[in-house]
């Protein structure tokens, strides 16, 4: 009998108590029956099941079970024993749209355990490419595989490496793109705290195919876990002989190294990432050359994301071809994305590429809150796009997502609903590029701000029809005449939005008016002199006194000095406050 | 070769020519900001974007090289309107200070908007609150209207590493300043000049102190001197409309008269007092005192600051000869003083100079006031003066040639190369030749030390020894010469060298940075090739034969490096720290 890992989790609610009160159970259950040695019970973060009680998944067998009570421990107990089916109604099915390969190991290894990665075939790929591949069979490898940078660009994999494997030099680099910073992304960090070996392993591959014996792990200081996790593995790996000198005992070398980013967005472009490394001021710097000629101190230099180096340990392993099975005709493979927004079930999610969005929404992510409907949902980072519902049945690809004017970026999905302003979802977005525009060239540095200013203006109220003109002009230079991706994309939420929203601008242009009640200033705080009890809380909070008047004539709020900050809205206690 | 064509013209150019300068070689312009010839490109502005034809991406023409068979579009209606919405962005961060600011008529961002005919302002200006550092008294750093080009960065950190100006901030809020948001007196900072000469705007300007000249003019208790150096004589005429390099002393001498100068000197006559010092200071140590080479030129003060700060493991092997200017200075108020019963305290001695670290020397040290004043009052660069000429109502170009006063004004051609990297070394062997072998060099122009390449080697046989020198220019290049004297030193080797010149401006004071803008390399062979003339028109061509300069010495001075000559012409110098604080 192989050794079984029970997993338990309650898919229900974020307390813990049910799922313990069963873990307790199981391994009573479990010792009853003299499998103490052969059967570990473990609670679970993450099933990527929602909403059926506590659920069950074996591993390595991987079938799950929900809404398992008490009573229905020793039937699963018996059937980790002898192999019984378990009863129909506990079994659970669906989660069929997830395909784990980059996160194939995450909750499944134990990441500080190098043998773990090893029990699961780790480290057969870097030792295929050594000692049955040669470095450009390794390449076609990879290009039969049809993998593609999941950095964002989507630039294929293959072609970058035999570009570098092209460029002459003693030395050359291998960079491992870690400095993931899209708000609310967190695929690259899931996978360096939960599989660091994969990435490790991808980059040796990585290394033998451009013939790099030098490489460098660019990781934002704010990931002190996976930064941890990866120094981890890099010792393991120096220790089993995977790194270092010589490794397994073939002329190949590689040295790893970890640098810390000190949370610069544009630190992820590769040309600012690159003159991090080498310890100066963080800015892209035109390309060509591109770094495949020349690249880190000059020298020959490929630069891939976390999640492509984690697909290209896979692809050694199970083969290009195998891989090349899942995706479509020119995105292939699986894709990463952190789901987060108006949704039920955020989380992240692995998916194969060509998945129609609405799947990924309202299969996996639940969909949003009971009543309210999907609005929009915004892919590719703060530079992607925002893609209304009308089109969420295209599927996930490179190419589908930028006809939609959106790309795929690195992984973010925010799903928006009914209750979310357009105008102000494009103004956080533009905001986040503005803060982190390094401000070398010119376009971005100006521009973004002054298309912030204008985005203010009609949030407002102060919008005149002339302001959506001049947005379209600063979007153009910015996406002309910006130097890298940043500044190109960093226009992208207003044009989206003012393409498939231009209603929710003219609303609040012409008629001052925030459809979702986010724009404040546009709001109308009004009391109902029926509903008031003179409780005078309003009065008390206002910060500007605005709000005068007494228990006999009532309260009213002065329209002209109020700064709709909306504190007697909040603290009125028997919505006597109204917010139009 | 490259085979391509720009605008449907075709073109062929070799490997590795950007597009911009490949679209030059076909009369096609293409704006650019950013960028400055003398600095590899930094893509800030986005203002000389082209595109592939029936591309819809933008490409930076200053930074791509064209490739083969290459289609480049540089104007349509989408690339023109993007450029000017960058310059209208651009302007919407600068102030609209153009009638009040020292680049007036002379900006290239004013001559990017005027020619892009921009009318009126498309977006609200925000501007940050920032004071101008005018703290070192030689350049002023106005950030307000900096327009992040980068170029005095690259100057700074590239060109001359001195690493004295940074970024600071990002985003909007990026702004030039010296590294840790300290002043420039207390950076690193050797007021070279170099930013302020590479700066595309106001942003960056020498410390204008042509006022206190005016009011020293107009006082009547003040008698007042001026001086003009080499390199100025070549460059002025840049800002009058004449051809490039054409040298302008005899109107200079003019102009300075009307302008209520009432003597007239040369700091030429200077550079022949301090060749015929440092010329004596070489052969007593290369005859008497080996150990004490290489000796290190000393006359740019830019470079005496960065020794002093850099490298001050080298102070035994400065010249302590004092700068040509400093030199005219201290006899003004001494020799000429006395000579001519003026009261030395009355005298008012402005120095005009291609360098903006002159205004730094003049009180650099107590040397600086070895006349019992200070020797030189106001130092002022070229561009200064010719403000000045214009503000006095002087039509410059048609000016008659006048002479110098020659009791310190009369000049070798020796002392007229100085202003040129190379020429120091060349007028110092001319003089030193002379005193070793007591004979005369056959062929005096010492072609390997000319040029623009940036260390220059050359043997020069002198008599039975052989004398070996280098010359570096712009102080990126110092480094390696010093680095090969410190390694034969340390592993008790034949030095390198025996004389070394070192001039802080790429060019040496031709491309110097308080010169005419708009410097190139083209530029600065231009200048250069004015002195050398300057030089070949001269029967007298060796310092130590000025008639003036020996009557000098005759009269006053009495021998080179004499007790007198030591007090009144030598300095000291002392380890400064980089950071003030």
């Amino acid at each position: 009998m192989t050794a079984t890992v029970v997993l338990i989790k309650d898919t229900d609610a974020c307390a813990e108590d049910r799922a313990r009160d069963l873990q307790d159970v199981f391994l009573q259950r479990v010792k009853d029956a003299g499998l103490a040695d052969t059967v570990q019970v473990v609670r679970a973060r993450e099933l990527g099941i929602y909403n059926k009680g506590v659920a069950i998944k074996l591993l390595p067998r991987g079938d799950s079970f929900v809404n398992v009570g008490e009573a229905d421990v020793p039937e699963i107990v018996a059937s980790i024993k002898t192999g019984a089916a378990v009863a129909e109604r506990l079994v659970h099915h669906g989660g069929n749209e997830q395909v784990r390969i980059v996160m194939r190991n995450c909750g499944v290894v134990d990441p500080e355990s190098i043998e773990d990665y090893l029990g699961r075939s780790g480290y057969q790929g870097v030792r295929r490419a050594l000692f049955e591949l040669t470095p450009e069979k390794t390449i076609d490898e990879i290009k039969t595989s049809g993998l593609r940078g999941r950095g964002g660009a989507g630039y294929p994999t293959w072609l970058k490496w035999s570009l570098a494997r092209g460029s002459l030099g003693e030395l050359k680099y291998v960079i491992c793109n870690g400095d993931e910073g899209d708000p609310g992304a967190y695929m690259d960090r899931s996978v360096l705290e939960g599989d660091p070996h994969s990435v490790i392993e991808g980059m040796l591959i990585a290394a033998y195919a451009i013939g790099a014996s030098k490489g460098f792990l660019y990781i934002r200081a704010e990931y002190p876990l996976a930064i941890k996790r990866i120094q981890k593995a890099l010792e393991q790996a120096y220790g089993a002989g995977l790194l270092g000198k010589n490794i397994l005992g073939t002329p190949f070398s590689l040295d790893l190294e970890v640098r810390l980013g000190a949370g610069a967005f544009v630190c992820g472009e590769e040309t600012a990432l690159i003159a991090s490394i080498e310890g100066k001021r963080g800015t892209p710097r035109p390309r060509p050359p591109y770094p495949s000629d020349s690249g880190l101190f000059r020298k020959p230099s490929i630069i891939n994301n976390v999640e492509t180096f984690a697909n290209v340990s896979y692809i050694l392993t199970a083969g290009g071809k195998e891989f090349a099975k899942i995706g479509t005709e020119k995105s292939k493979g699986t894709k990463v994305f952190a789901l987060t927004g108006k949704i039920r079930n955020a989380g992240l999610v692995e998916i194969p590429m060509g998945t129609p969005l609405r799947t990924i929404i309202e299969d996996i992510g639940g969909g949003v809150a009971e009543g309210k409907k999907i609005l929009a949902v915004q892919t590719g980072g703060p530079s992607g796009g925002v893609i209304p519902e009308k089109h969420l049945d295209t599927p996930v690809s490179y190419e589908h997502l930028i006809e939609l004017g959106s790309f795929m970026g690195s992984g973010g999905m925010i799903v928006m609903d009914e209750d979310d302003c357009l105008v102000d979802i494009a103004k956080f977005y533009l905001g986040f590029c503005v803060d982190e525009s390094c401000g070398k060239c010119a376009p971005c540095r100006i521009g973004g701000f002054q298309m912030l200013k204008v985005l203010e203006k009609i949030t407002d109220g102060k919008g005149t029809e002339d302001d959506l003109a001049t947005l379209g002009r600063i979007a153009r230079a910015m996406q002309k005449a910006s130097l890298c991706a940043l500044g190109q994309g960093a226009p992208n939420p207003i044009i989206s939005t003012m393409k498939y929203f231009a209603e929710e601008y003219r609303q609040h242009i012409a008629d001052k008016k925030c459809r979702a009640g986010k724009c404040t200033r546009l709001m109308r705080f009004e009391i109902i002199d029926e509903k008031c009890k003179r409780c005078r809380l309003c009065v008390k909070n206002c910060p500007v006194s605005c709000i005068t008047g007494d228990k006999d004539k009532g309260y009213v709020i002065d329209q002209a000095r109020c700064i709709k900050c909306g504190r007697c809205f909040d603290v009125c206690k028997f919505d006597a406050v109204a917010r139009r | 070769m490259i085979k391509a064509r720009i605008n449907g013209i075709a073109v062929t150019v070799p490997e590795g020519t950007t597009i911009l300068e490949a679209a030059q070689k076909v009369q096609i312009k293409i704006p650019t900001l950013c960028k400055h010839p003398d600095l590899p490109s930094t893509a800030a502005c986005g203002i000389c974007i082209v595109r592939i034809k029936g591309s819809g991406k933008m490409l930076r023409a200053c930074c791509t090289p064209l490739e083969e068979n290459m289609e480049i579009v540089t104007h349509d209606p989408e690339i023109v309107e993007v450029r000017r919405s960058v310059i209208e962005l651009i302007l919407s961060k600068h102030p609209n200070e153009c009638l009040t600011c020292g680049r007036n008529q002379n900006c290239e961002l004013q001559t990017l908007a005027a020619d892009f005919g921009i009318r009126r302002e498309s977006f609200p200006q925000f501007l940050p609150d920032i004071r101008p550092d005018a703290s070192n008294g030689t350049i002023v750093i106005d950030p307000r209207k900096c327009i992040s080009c980068g170029r005095c960065i690259q100057v700074c950190q590239q060109m001359q590493n001195v690493w004295a100006l940074s970024m600071l901030e990002r985003g909007f809020d990026t702004r030039i300043s010296p590294a840790g948001d300290i002043s420039l007196a207390d950076s690193p900072c050797v007021k070279c000049g170099q930013c302020s000469a590479h700066c595309p705007t106001g942003a960056i300007t020498e410390n204008d102190e042509t006022v206190k000249v005016w009011r020293a003019l107009q006082d009547e208790n003040k008698y007042c001197i001026v001086e003009i150096a080499p390199a100025v004589r070549v460059a002025i005429g840049e800002a009058f409309g004449f051809p490039l390099g054409e040298n302008l002393t005899g109107k200079l001498y003019a102009a300075l008269r009307r302008m209520g100068f009432r003597a007239v000197f040369d700091t030429n006559f200077g550079a022949d007092v301090t060749i015929v010092e440092e010329a004596n200071e070489f052969v007593e140590r290369f005859t008497k005192h080996p150990e004490r080479l290489p000796l290190i030129t000393s006359c740019c003060p830019a470079w005496v600051d960065f020794m002093e700060k850099f490298h001050h493991d080298m102070i035994d092997n400065f010249s302590t000869c004092k700068s040509p200017h400093q030199i005219v200075g201290v006899l003004s108020k001494t020799y000429f003083a006395r000579k001519k019963r003026i009261d030395p305290a009355k005298a008012y001695i402005v120095s005009i100079m291609p360098c903006t670290a002159k205004k730094y020397e003049i009180t650099r040290s107590d040397e600086m006031f070895a006349s019992g004043h200070q020797d030189i009052d106001v130092s002022l660069t070229t561009r200064e003066l010719a403000r000045m000429i214009k503000q006095a109502g002087i039509d410059f170009a048609s000016l008659p040639d006048e002479e110098s006063d020659h009791i310190l004004g009369e000049y070798s051609g020796a002392g007229t190369i100085f202003g040129v990297t190379g020429g120091v070394m060349e007028a110092a062997l001319r003089t030193a030749y002379d005193y070793i072998t007591g004979g005369k060099l056959k062929n005096i122009e010492f072609e390997n030390v000319r040029g623009l390449a940036g260390v220059k080697e050359g043997t020069i046989p002198v008599g039975n020894h052989t004398v070996k020198v280098a010359v570096a220019h712009g102080l990126r290049n110092v480094e390696s010469v010093l680095d090969r004297v410190r390694r034969a030193r340390a592993a008790g080797e034949e030095l390198p060298y025996h004389f070394i010149e070192v001039m802080a401006c790429p060019g040496g004071c031709v491309g110097g940075g308080g010169q005419p803008y708009g410097v190139t390399d083209e530029l600065r062979v231009k200048r250069g090739r004015g002195l050398y003339k300057d030089d070949e028109a001269h029967t007298v061509r060796y310092s130590h034969e000025n008639p003036s300069v020996k009557k000098a010495y005759k009269e006053f001075l009495g021998e080179p490096l004499g007790e007198k000559s030591k007090t009144l012409l030598h300095a000291k110098y002392k380890a400064r720290p980089e950071y003030k604080k």
